[in-house]
Parts: structure tokens; sequence; C-alpha cells
């Protein structure tokens, strides 16, 4: 079994490397768009001031306090005074204020953007007390926060299409009836794609994020192996994603169709260019359904914010249900020729 | 009317049995029963049924869209019947069907941007028995080519590549779906010789073809379908010498300056060409002589299996 498995990932590879185009591609796309959005954004953080306020309510009643009518300002209320003061230290809040008493603010002594923040807090509470906290840590600048976001982009489409589009492709032309017709079993077949798909974005991934880590001097604070294992099997769930969609499918046309039907939710919804924090609620549920979401909660996790294996797990088992769902329907309803 | 016109598979059996006596005592390989194929609103193989020995060739002929190419994909284990049962040396196909038996498909892709060496070695991979590598290089004349891109093949090399792809598990079985089909005249004949030295080296062949010279020269046993089923089964020399006692003396119509009606022999005029089927030439000839101004562009043949199909068909080859 295992060596007619290694016989189909060792072919699909040399296919895969030997298509100059395809290889190319798949790994020009991320380091273009990488250098592109550094040249964009000049390695600076976001340019509007941002404060968080530490309060329950969604709603920031701007009435309350002189300080929340000050032009110029974005004020996010923020319900967990850690995690507000996690952002101060990543500079992705530029101060963070307690406005009931006892009144306080959170201020990180290296953000140039918090020291004028500061000004116009002290200047609107005139005579009142305000104790001060700071917090250290250093910026993290956009292209840190969307470096997980384009590789992963890159893995999905590499993952859905690559496997999606020749499987079909396969089927088309008679090359999986040919191999129906030799002892080969559909699992085997199915195992080599998944391995050979799998060592291949795993290692263009791996490449690209070297390479635009060291030119770039992006951000990593956490473990590499943990990353490494929330690539691998983020990387599995999208293969297996894949399979699914073109399990039965003998068309190009309507496979290009389902795979941009999946494909494009995740690039919109799974906060590839921007964080979803914001965003409405049932908006924040439905992204939990795709597996790019949990893939970028988890990496983000490990690279900006420094998380453990276990702070991350639940993303991890979330991403193995996944797989293991998609790949039992693919097994399910796969078909080696065209009806 | 020939006794086995429009034959059912049964009757047709029994005569295939009468035509391949000489071979009772070789073993059955493969033996299809009753193989059914029904899609929606089509008929594709209507109750099939055969058997092949081992160490012959086995040829199921037949025009476009007879149900050929299903039925032999229902054998191989690529389409599901509807009904119907299929053995190989006795026991219903499996696991040791699939590994004994080399495949040839009339059409099929291969996977890109690999050589043909590593193409068929890809092949091996997936069986437990292997030919040696080298040798079925040489056999299929692949020597020259092993370097190549695949796709980078002509019509000829592309089916030797095929068959050599079909032999990489030592097959006791091969199935070639009109393997030569699209090839120049140069490419068929050296394709014939090439199954001509797999079948001496005792391995058993099953050939589809709608090439009836392909049929006569290369198998020992033919099953002629038309419509989905079986219309007639036996040796091709067999069948023919049963089917047409006589030989056919072909002349061009524009030879022929008197009646015809008067010869006591079958007369046909097809295509601009009279045909005069007899079993007594020297006295054909001399009735013919005086019906004509010349005998120099005068023919005389065997039936081929091209005359059998019409005849029991009534149609020609859609081919």
């Amino acid at each position: 079994m295992l060596k007619r498995i290694y016989a189909i990932f060792h072919a699909r590879n040399l296919e895969f490397v030997r298509d100059r185009s395809s290889l190319s591609w798949n790994i020009i796309l991320p380091i273009a768009l990488m250098f592109g959005l550094s040249f964009i954004f000049g390695g600076g953080t976001r340019a509007q001031y941002t404060v968080g306020v530490l309060q329950a309510n969604e709603e920031i009643e701007t009435v309350s306090d002189p300080f929340l009518e000050t032009r110029f300002i974005r004020f996010v209320p923020v319900p967990d005074v850690d995690d507000g003061m996690a952002k101060i230290a990543r500079h992705q809040l530029d101060l963070l204020v307690r406005l009931e008493p006892p009144r306080q603010y959170w201020i990180n002594p290296e953000s140039s953007k918090g020291y004028f923040v500061e000004f116009a807090l002290l200047q609107s509470a005139g005579n009142q007390k305000i104790e001060q906290a700071q917090i250290s840590g250093e910026a993290v600048r956009y292209v840190d926060w969307v470096l997980p976001g384009i590789l992963g982009m890159n893995m999905m489409f590499s993952c859905l299409f690559g496997v999606g589009y020749v499987v079909v492709r396969y089927r088309k032309n008679g090359f999986l009836k040919r191999l129906r017709a030799t002892p080969l079993r559909a699992f085997e077949f199915v195992t080599a794609q998944v391995a050979s798909r799998l060592l291949l974005i795993v290692s263009i991934t791996a490449f690209v994020y070297a390479g635009t880590s060291y030119f770039l001097e992006t951000r990593m604070d956490g473990n590499y192996f943990t990353l490494l294992t929330i690539t691998v099997i983020g990387a599995i769930s999208l293969i297996s994603m894949g399979l699914m969609v073109a399990a039965r499918v003998t068309s190009e046309e309507l496979a290009g169709g389902l795979l941009n039907l999946v494909t494009w939710p995740m690039v919109m919804l799974s906060g590839v260019w921007f964080s979803l924090e914001g965003a409405n609620e049932w908006v924040r549920q439905v992204a939990r359904i795709f597996p790019l979401t949990h893939v970028l909660d988890a990496a983000r996790a490990v690279m900006i914010d420094g998380a453990a294996f276990r702070e991350v797990l639940p993303q991890v088992v979330v991403l193995c249900i996944m797989s293991a769902v998609f790949l039992a329907v693919a097994a399910m309803i796969f078909r080696w020729r065209p009806r | 009317m020939s006794p086995c016109r429009y034959a059912a598979p049964e009757a047709a059996g029994t005569l295939g049995a009468l035509f391949a006596a000489d071979t009772l005592s070789m073993r059955t390989v493969l033996e299809a029963r009753n193989l059914v194929k029904q899609y929606p609103g089509v008929l594709a193989v209507d109750n099939v049924s055969f058997s092949v020995r081992e160490g012959t060739c086995f040829g199921l002929l037949g025009p476009n869209g007879a149900g050929k190419t299903t039925t032999v994909e229902i054998i191989e284990g690529v389409t599901p019947p509807s009904a119907g049962e299929i053995f190989y040396f006795g026991e219903p196909t499996g696991r040791r069907f699939r590994e004994e038996a080399g495949i040839q498909f009339q059409h099929t892709a291969l996977q890109d941007f690999l050589t043909v060496r590593e193409t068929i070695r890809l092949f091996q991979s997936l069986y437990d028995r292997k030919a040696d590598l080298d040798r079925i290089i040489e056999e299929c004349s692949l020597g020259d080519l092993v370097d190549r891109d695949n796709r980078k093949l002509s019509g000829g090399q592309r089916q030797r590549l095929l068959l050599a792809v079909a032999l990489v598990n030592r097959p006791r079985l091969i199935f070639l779906d009109e393997p030569t089909t699209g090839l120049d005249p140069q490419a068929r004949r050296n394709f014939w010789e090439l199954m001509k030295r797999i079948r001496a080296k005792g391995t058993t062949l099953v050939l589809t073809t709608h090439y009836m010279d392909e049929a006569q020269v290369l198998c020992d046993e033919i099953a002629i379908m038309d419509a989905g089923r079986i219309i007639v089964q036996g040796n091709p020399d067999a069948l023919l010498r049963h089917q047409y006692p006589n030989v056919v003396i072909e002349l061009p119509l524009e030879d022929v300056s008197g009646d015809l009606e008067s010869i006591e022999h079958r007369v046909l005029e097809t295509q601009g060409v009279i045909e005069v089927s007899t079993n007594d030439v020297n006295t054909t000839l001399r009735d013919l002589a005086t019906h004509v101004t010349g005998l120099n562009r005068l023919k005389i043949r065997q039936p081929n299996l091209e005359d059998l199909f019409l005849d029991l068909t009534g149609h020609s080859l859609r081919t």
C-alpha cells in the first residue's frame, strides 16, 4: 500500500515541480503581495489615533465624558482589561482608559501616538485625578498582522485549486479511470494527493515566510514548531475541502465555479486583509465555518501574541474535525470516472 | 441464410464451441455470463456471454456503438454492470484479477510532465507483480524514447507506451481496446507484430476492434457484436468456411457486356463491381468469358469478416 501511495505521490510532485508556470506562480504571488503591501504601508502602523474605552457596553456614549468628544480619535469599547493591555503593548491601541471611578489610563511609553493622545486626555480631564499605568511592548506593524493572512490565502488557493482542478482534470481526461483499472485504491490515491500537496504547500509557505521574514523583519513572538503544526493541519483541512468539492465534478468550469464559491467568502470573511473585531456578530459567526478563519486566528496568536500550543488548541481541534469531515465526505462521494 | 444469422448468445456460443474444438484442452481464463448494461433509455449491453481460453486471442468485433467497449469495461471493473457475472480462472473477479490483468483503454491520458520511463515505472509501482522494465521498453520498441516527455509522442509511439503500461505487471490476460485506431498502415502493422510476439509468449489477449482485417490476422476466436448483442461467435476461419463455402469473383461493372442472369451463381452488384459467388471457379470463369469484354481486371478472393458482418447484420460497418 505504501509503495503505491509513494508512487502516486512522487509522480504528482514531479508533475508539479516540472510545471514551471504553476510553480513560479505559487511562489511569486505571495512574495509580490508582501513587498507590495510593505511598500504601500511603509512599515508604519495605522494612521488614525485609536483609544480603547474600558466598558461592558458595545456602544460608546460620547456625552458621558468630554474626552470622548475629541476629534480625530476613534474610540472603541474594550470589555476586558487584559485584552486592552495586550493591545497597548502591541501598539494596536494608542491608549486605554477607564472613565468610571477609579479613573485610570494605560499607555505604552514607546508609542509616539500614545504620547499625543495622553496630552488630549489630560487636557480634557482638567483637575480630575486620573492614574497612569505604563505597558511596554513593540509595535505590531500592519505588515506583521497581514503576513499570516497573505500566506494563509495563498495556501488556501493552492490547496483548493491545486487539488480540486487536478482531480477534475484527471477524471475528465481518463487518467483516473486508468488508475481504477490497477490495484490502486481510492484511499491510496486520495492520501497520495493530500501528501503531495501538503509537502509542496508547506515547503513553499515556509520558503516565502523565511524570505519575507528576513527582508521585512516581521514579528514572531511564538514557537516555530507550533506555527508549523498549525500550517500543516490548516493545509490538510484546506486540501480535504478541495477534494470534497472535486469528488464528483467532471467539468473544469463547474469546478472553478464551486471553488470560487468557497474561496472568495474566505478571502472576505476569514480576516485575511482586515480584522473582524469590529464586525457584526453574525459575520463573525459565519466566518467560523471556514477553516481559513481558524488557521489565521491560530497563526496570528502564535506570531503576534506569542501564544503557546495549548492556547491555540481549540482552533487545532476544530481544524482536525473539519479535515476528518471533509475527507470522509470526499471518500464517500468520490467518482473515478465521468458519469 | 446462415444458420447462425442473428443467433442468440446461447446459440452463438454453441457454434463457437464447435469451431474452437481444437482449444478445448486449454483452461478458461475469463468467463462473462449474461452481462447487461442499461443506461437511461439505452440498452448498451444486452445479455452478453462468452469465455476466453488461456493463450488465445479473443476478438470482440463490431461497429462503433455496438457495445464492445462497455462490455470490456464491465469486465475490467471500471463500469458497474446492471446485471451479470464475470469469472477469472473460475473465481469472481477481484484483487487477483486486478493484479494479473493488463489493460489498454481506447482513450486515456497519462500523467503530464513525466518521461516515458517514469510513466512506465509509475504504473509498475502500483502492482506487486512486476515485469522487467528494460525488457518492456525493448519489447515495445521504446528504447529511443525513454527520456521523452510522454506528451510529445506520435500516435504510434503513444500506443506502444500504453501497451508497455499494460505489460508492467507481467499480465496473464491483456485487454486491448481498439489499439490501432487512428494509426497509419505502417504503425498498425508494427503493432500487430508486437501483439503477435506477446501472444507467442502465452499471454491471453482480449482485443476489441472494428477493423475486420485486424481480427482476421490476430484472433483465434471472435464474437461479433451489434446493438449490444453478440450475433455470432467462433473461430474466424471456421466461421467463414461455414458461412461461405464459395469464393468470390469480382469484375468491374463496365467490363460486363451481356446479361449475367444466365449464370447459375449468386451475382451481386455493389459500387460498380459485380461479385459472383461460386464453388466452381473453372466453370464460372468459362461462363463469364462469354459475357464480358475482358478478364484483365478480374479478381478472385475469399470472403472475409467484412462480408460476414454485412451478411449477418444487413448493414456495413459504421466506422
